[in-house]
């Protein structure tokens, strides 16, 4: 059932952008065969690295699980194809800027022979809550949205609040971004049933699919597939094609009207969040068994000669995604790990492809934009800021470093969609600017606290010494009035005492 | 395969400052030529001198200031400046003060306020408000509007020339044989001489709003507003204000006591109402900068307007105005910050790690 579009929520601003996703959706996902080589890094997700189970020289099978969850908030990572882990090293990575990872390195050996399941399959309906959520834990699911927070966190966390609504996200804003499209449009079952089993595990009875207008086949391979399995909690909510509306609080505030409370997670309205991939992913090991080890990527961009989607195993590196579907063009000049708005630009493609990849963009040399010139407060940023922020105040406070202002005009709230960058005339580089000041002010938020403990040591320190001091002169005080009253007798004994040498005692 | 490092956004702008202020010159362009129809050519000579002056000044500024001239005079900031103070200033007018306003409203107004970006009162504004003080006999000539049925001796080019090169008339035309009070000066004077809104707006100068051409020049001015704002490199808030504040009041005036009160009419399309709305209110360096602050800070604008124009010893108070609400637009700006999403709608606040 597709819902009427006029029963949403605004969105202040945002960017008309330029779709040009036509490109990888002209033809259906193309698989990746299995490399020569797998680079699988130990942290794909938010929170702590996972921790290596497996030693070098090991054989391990597909599925196998090769570095567990390690610390409150984790998620553990599996092998996506059979062979042997020949290293455990550092290796660059796309999420963290210009820096390595360490990895685990598995050759592999082209059999992609897949591991035993330790237990059968039981039909989700059979199984509890709990049961579900430690599930969904080991099977190394997280957020395939981008943020890649472990799932089965989100889930046991988002049980404690009074929940609504699960939303599914299948709003892809961005431009060139396909794979969520192409995954609704080929699998859209997974995605309902990963829905129910949500539902399930989260006692809720009410899931919205959201979904851009300008996903026509998607939104009907949903509705076919809802059709099928006549589950009428489950709706599809059509967006406006608008960006940033696929960010999360901005999906909660179109679909629900309601908005997050600043600081707060859309389970403060009543609402969870998770990406369509993700419950599909959630389906594949739940309903199959196999744990989080591909998922569909956009590989597109004027860079490469056939831009598609593909399904790839989860530490295919980039040249190898590349190579497979026919390399770069002569024009490739930048590669983006993500989208053009909030992707990330890497240095080398022997990145692997993680769990958080939903695209892989390689663009040509963008054209010479002349340098950035002072703001002239047009305020174009502000009538395209979705959060409603001055940007163009939030500038001015930045370059002053005047951290009180920028606290109140709300730069934590910033997204860093990168609207404002784009409507700039003065081509200021605004979001980047905004990333920076954000990150000043949290190490000058640690400086405090630093400073603030160092205080308290000093000034513990101090009024121990002083209560030392005072409790000796006491005890002094004390010794010499015991002294005074005890007469000049006593004190020439004392001092006998004292000449001779010391001998233990033999009685009272 | 190695590639090259950038921050995201990877898409890049479309828009850049030198487009936006070539834009506003562009609609600047059938105001121009309305002005040369009916005032003269002056206002071309005007113009010329002014954009010497202009972008002579910031060569000059930037140049002491350290900062690369090249690509700061590419922005046609400075031109935008030169065109506004040409419309400013009567058709004929000598060189000294069109370049003691542009010299002062670059040097003095922009860049020892920081530049571009920095500066906190519109330097065409303040320029002409120099010149308005300094030179008040020079700012009063103005030549009546070229009228098939008014009987009045026009300039030719030549003496144009020459009265802008030495501020000489022809010897068989006097000062008073050339100038003509302007319509709202008519007003003033009528209005305080007992005489009735109707019988001044009688007058044979008068057209069917404002005076005769002059309402036509408004009107030009008006329509290339109304293109900057269907391209948005303009927005309706500042505009809108100034209308709305000029209006209001002066409606509210009319509307009690008709004879004693001009129209509403009258000031929209007398002066330089419109040019103020459109051109130089609309500067975003100096004007407020949220949505609703825009609003204010027109309305402010058109407000004060009226209080000079009817109340004030000057006959028209635009740039008075505008430099007013200038000094105005901290406070504006900090009493409207738009209400942030997510904020002020839950008491209980969830303080939790984002991820």
């Amino acid at each position: 059932m597709t819902a009427p579009t006029f029963d949403l929520g605004t969105l202040h601003g945002g960017l008309r952008l330029p779709i040009l996703k036509d490109e990888s959706t002209a033809q259906v996902i193309q698989h990746v065969p299995v490399p020569a080589q797998l680079v699988l890094p130990l942290a794909q997700h938010a929170g702590e690295p996972a921790h290596p189970v497996v030693s070098i020289g090991e054989r391990v099978l597909k599925g196998q699980l090769i570095a567990d969850a390690d610390g409150i908030i984790s998620a553990p990572v599996h092998a996506s194809s059979s062979g042997k882990v020949v290293a455990i090293e550092q290796w660059p990575v796309s999420r963290r800027l210009g820096e390595n990872a360490p990895c685990i390195i598995i050759e592999c050996d082209g059999l992609d022979r897949a591991v035993h399941l330790s237990e059968p399959i039981v039909p989700f309906e059979k199984q509890s809550p709990n049961i579900l959520f430690q599930k969904i834990l080991h099977g190394g699911i997280v957020g395939l949205g981008g943020a890649v927070f472990p799932t089965a966190h989100k889930l046991m966390e988002a049980t404690t609040e009074s929940l609504e609504h699960l939303i599914l996200n299948g709003v892809e804003c961005e431009s060139y971004i396909s794979c969520d499209d192409m995954l609704m449009r080929e699998h859209a079952t997974a995605v309902v049933v990963g829905a129910q089993i949500l539902l399930h595990a989260l006692r809720l009875d009410h899931c919205f699919i959201a979904v851009e207008s300008d996903k026509p086949q998607a939104i009907r391979a949903l509705a076919d597939a809802l059709s099928e399995v006549q589950d009428d909690r489950i709706a599809v909510k059509q967006i406006p094609t608008i960006y940033p509306s696929g960010a999360e609080d901005q999906v909660v505030q179109l679909v629900t009207r309601k908005e997050v409370p600043t600081g707060g997670l859309p389970t403060d309205v009543g609402c969870l969040v998770q990406n369509v991939g993700t419950a599909a992913a959630v389906y594949d090991w739940v309903c199959k068994g196999e744990p989080l080890i591909s998922r569909v990527t956009t590989v597109t961009g004027d860079g490469v000669a056939s831009p598609m989607n593909v399904k790839s195993r989860i530490g295919t590196t980039v040249a190898d995604v590349v190579n497979f579907i026919g390399g770069y063009t002569d024009r490739a000049n930048q590669l983006i790990i993500g989208g053009p708005m909030t992707g990330r630009s890497v240095t080398t493609d022997r990145v692997p492809l993680v769990k958080a990849t939903n695209c892989i963009l390689v663009l040509s040399a963008s054209p010479q934009i002349g340098a950035e010139k002072p703001c002239i407060r047009c305020g174009d940023c502000a009538q395209v800021c979705p959060v409603l922020l001055l940007p163009q105040q939030l500038y001015w406070y930045a370059c002053a470093d005047n951290e009180p202002k920028l606290r109140s005009y709300g730069l934590t709230d910033c997204i860093e969609c990168g609207c404002c960058d784009l409507v700039c005339p003065s081509h200021i580089p605004l979001t980047a600017d905004f990333r920076s000041a954000k990150l000043r002010m949290r190490e000058l938020a640690d400086e405090k606290a630093r400073a603030e403990r160092a205080k308290q040591r000093f000034e513990t320190r101090t009024v121990r010494l002083e209560r030392e001091q005072l409790q000796r002169a006491h005890e002094l005080l004390k010794q010499k009035e015991q002294v005074k009253k005890a007469g000049p007798k006593a004190i020439e004994d004392i001092l006998e005492r004292s000449m001779q040498p010391s001998e233990p005692d033999k009685d009272e | 395969m190695e590639f090259e490092r950038r921050d995201a956004p990877f898409l890049t702008p479309k828009v850049d400052v030198a487009s936006i202020m070539r834009q506003v010159l562009y609609a600047m362009i059938p105001a121009l030529a309305a002005h040369v129809w009916f005032f003269g050519p002056g206002i071309v000579f005007n113009l010329i001198i002014a954009s010497v002056f202009c972008l002579g000044s910031e060569a000059a500024m930037l140049k002491a200031r350290g900062r690369p001239v090249r690509p700061a005079l590419g922005d046609y900031s400075a031109m935008v400046t030169a065109a506004i103070i040409a419309f400013a200033l009567p058709s004929l007018t000598p060189w000294w003060v069109t370049a003691t306003a542009s010299i002062f409203g670059i040097v003095v107004a922009k860049h020892l306020y920081g530049g571009l970006g920095f500066n906190i009162f519109n330097p065409a504004m303040a320029g002409y408000v120099v010149v308005l003080v300094a030179f008040p006999m020079h700012l009063n000539l103005w030549t009546a509007p070229r009228m098939g049925d008014i009987d009045y001796q026009y300039p030719t080019i030549i003496e144009t020339i020459r009265y802008t090169l030495t501020a000489a008339l022809p010897a068989d035309l006097g000062f008073d044989a050339v100038s003509r009070a302007t319509p709202l000066d008519q007003m003033k004077t009528g209005l305080s001489n007992m005489q009735t809104f109707d019988e001044i707006h009688n007058n044979p100068m008068m057209g069917s709003f404002g005076g005769r051409g002059w309402e036509w020049v408004s009107n030009f001015v008006a329509l290339g507003g109304i293109w900057l704002m269907l391209k948005k490199i303009i927005r309706w808030q500042i505009p809108l204000g100034v209308l709305a504040g000029l209006m209001i009041p002066s409606g509210i005036m009319y509307w009690a006591d008709p004879g004693v009160h001009a129209s509403p009419g009258f000031y929209l399309f007398s002066g330089a109402t419109m040019l103020c709305a459109f051109f130089v209110a609309t500067d975003p360096i100096s004007a407020a900068t949220s949505p609703r602050g825009r609003l204010l800070y027109g309305a402010g604008i058109g407000f004060l307007i009226y209080a000079v124009r009817r109340w004030g010893s000057y006959a028209d108070g635009v740039a008075f105005s505008v430099l007013i609400m200038n000094m105005a637009v901290p406070a504006i700006d900090y009493l409207t910050i738009p209400r942030i999403v997510g904020h002020d709608k839950f008491e209980k606040w969830h303080h939790k790690s984002r991820t």
